[in-house]
């Protein structure tokens, strides 16, 4: 199978595709059942950012189901397992201030990725003012709930790094000024929830940028795994 | 909430004639005790379903076959959190709290449906949840719409709706799969058989036996037996099985011209009570895992307090949402 891989529609719909699988991960375990009902709702949205972005590069099953770990382009960042709520909120606020960035540039653009963008950044929008709330009331919560928060944006912090390589495809957006803008809206959510900006490196040395290129971490090759097991037993067969 | 003393016969009069006249019972109205307490239980019971009624299908979320269904299965579990809380705030108007409420689940000191005690072995049951469970409970609650006790009534107009969308999208996904390859078919009809029976079950005891039915009747919360409703259930699923190209799993089953009803065979009521006691395949999985997200999310919820009460104490505001979620 040959998928368009020139588009920049594949890497940002895998983005979405594997986040969300994440997020549905979270089904009948969140915190509280308002939580149940605003993690579900933002994987749905990125389900369907996925399958409209997939769709323009191929047939969004066998994209999502048939390909193999080395062939998927989505980041690091949203492969990474959900951790305790901390977690999942700091991968959220670092996620989708991105996306809201990006789709926002996209949206004004003349690319094929303009009206899936305009979308997008609506939900994005919400998505990210979900974790920023989130982040601030864990931050500036109780003592553990801050530990747990500052700790989680440490862990993911070397992930974050890859959200700013330039995309194929993606010539017109201005990744520096890209990453200088969510560097000051990160800051300035840190700040109001008491917590600071990570130190360190944005990226591990070795695998700079690994996910644009198919190069993942350990734990998406078992996402996959179980992803794709039912679909993968019955070639050829429609749901 | 004051409770008026019994001898004040002039509510309970007004209480009784608002019963007969068919009108609701609305949060401030006067009510005996009795019918307080047992809309409680029946409401807290119902919102529990739908919390513990997640967990079978969530388990086939991030293994869903294409991603259509995925999005499906998502929106119906969502779906099926939003019907925990509109239940819970109706149970709430009766003066019992969701924290409470989701005490007595975790403790055991209420229940929730016996259905959701059995697994999900393949992605086929996602179907039959959807064409059966959901089937028969709508069966049971579409009658719930016109429940003497107006929040609840409300509540299942709109649990109702959502419920009769999500059961077409599993009879959808039942037939798929029965007019696919061989091994489709053989999934569907495994489901199918083993779904069905607990699923007569989901309408309770025989009449003779059940407990409540009589005083639920009486104050028209409840407005058919359940041994009526599940001969409804009944003779509308026959015909859409054979429509499915599957069948039943009971060799009694036929058509009774005479009763103009569907015939069907006898019910393993000894599983059911064992399965209502505690012991059915997945009880104790389901409730420790309820357990488990509520233990684990105690140190958020606490933070969303503890944050919501310093954001309330350094701006006063009057009738503060803040320190409502504080609490």
């Amino acid at each position: 199978m040959t998928p368009r891989t020139a588009t920049p529609a594949l890497p940002l719909g895998d983005d979405a595709l594997i986040l969300s699988h994440r997020l549905g991960e979270w089904a009948g375990n969140a915190p509280v059942l308002e939580e149940e009902v605003a993690l579900a709702n933002i994987a749905l949205d990125l389900l369907g950012q996925a399958r409209v972005l997939l769709s323009l590069a191929g047939d969004e099953d066998e994209l999502a189901y048939l390909r193999e770990e080395r062939q998927f382009r989505n980041v690091q960042l949203v492969e990474q397992p959900n951790g305790d709520f901390a977690h999942t909120i700091a991968r959220q606020l670092y996620f989708s201030t991105y996306q809201e960035l990006l789709h926002g540039h996209l949206a004004t653009g003349d690319t094929d990725l303009a009206p899936l963008a305009a979308k997008a950044v609506k939900e994005t929008a919400y998505h990210r003012d979900h974790a920023e709330q989130w982040t601030v009331r864990l931050g500036d919560g109780t003592a553990e709930s801050h530990t747990r928060m500052q700790r989680a944006l440490d862990t993911l912090w070397r992930f974050t790094g890859e959200l700013f390589d330039p995309v194929d495809g993606l010539d017109s957006v201005p990744w520096h000024d890209l990453r200088a803008t969510w560097t000051t809206r990160i800051t300035t959510t840190l700040e109001r929830a008491a917590l600071t900006l990570p130190e360190g490196p944005q990226r591990s040395g070795w695998a700079a940028g690994g996910g644009r290129q198919g190069l993942h971490t350990e734990p998406f090759g078992r996402l996959l795994a179980e992803m794709q097991h039912l679909h993968r037993s019955h070639p050829g067969a429609t749901w | 909430m004051t409770t008026i003393a019994p001898e004040n016969t002039d509510q309970e009069a007004l209480f009784d004639a608002t019963i007969a006249a068919d009108e609701r019972i609305e949060p401030r109205d006067w009510m005996p005790e009795d019918y307080r307490a047992s809309l409680i239980r029946q409401i807290a019971q119902h919102a529990h379903s739908e919390i513990i009624g997640m967990q079978p299908e969530a388990n086939w979320i991030t293994r869903a076959p294409s991603l259509r269904r995925k999005a499906i299965l998502m929106a119906k579990v969502q779906d099926e959190a939003g019907h925990g809380l509109y239940l819970y705030s109706a149970a709430e108007t009766l003066g019992a709290g969701r924290d409470e409420l989701l005490d007595k689940l975790h403790t055991g000191r209420q229940k929730y449906s016996s259905i959701f005690n059995y697994p999900t072995l393949t992605w086929a049951d996602v179907g039959a949840i959807g064409w059966l469970v959901d089937g028969a409970a709508i069966t049971n609650q579409v009658p719930l719409c016109r429940c003497s006790y107006g929040p609840y009534a409300r509540a299942m107009v709109r649990v109702c709706k959502e419920e009769s969308f999500h059961q077409r999208q599993g009879y959808e996904l039942l037939l798929t799969l029965s007019r696919g390859t061989d091994a489709q078919h053989a999934m569907a009809q495994d489901a199918v058989d083993r779904w069905w029976w607990p699923s007569l079950m989901m309408f309770g005891p025989p009449d003779d036996e059940s407990a409540h039915s009589a005083q639920s009747m009486a104050w028209k919360i409840k407005r058919h037996s359940n041994d009526e409703l599940r001969q409804r259930f009944v003779d509308i699923c026959v015909p859409q099985a054979e429509a499915l190209g599957l069948t039943l799993p009971d060799p009694h089953l036929r058509w009774n011209e005479e009763r103009g009803h569907w015939d069907f065979g006898p019910i393993d009521w000894s599983e059911f009570r064992e399965v209502l006691k505690g012991n059915g395949p997945c009880n104790d999985e389901r409730l420790g895992r309820r357990r488990r997200a509520h233990e684990e999310g105690a140190w958020v919820r606490e933070a969303a307090a503890a944050h919501a009460a310093r954001h309330a104490a350094r701006t006063p505001r009057t009738g503060t949402h803040q320190e409502e979620a504080a609490r």
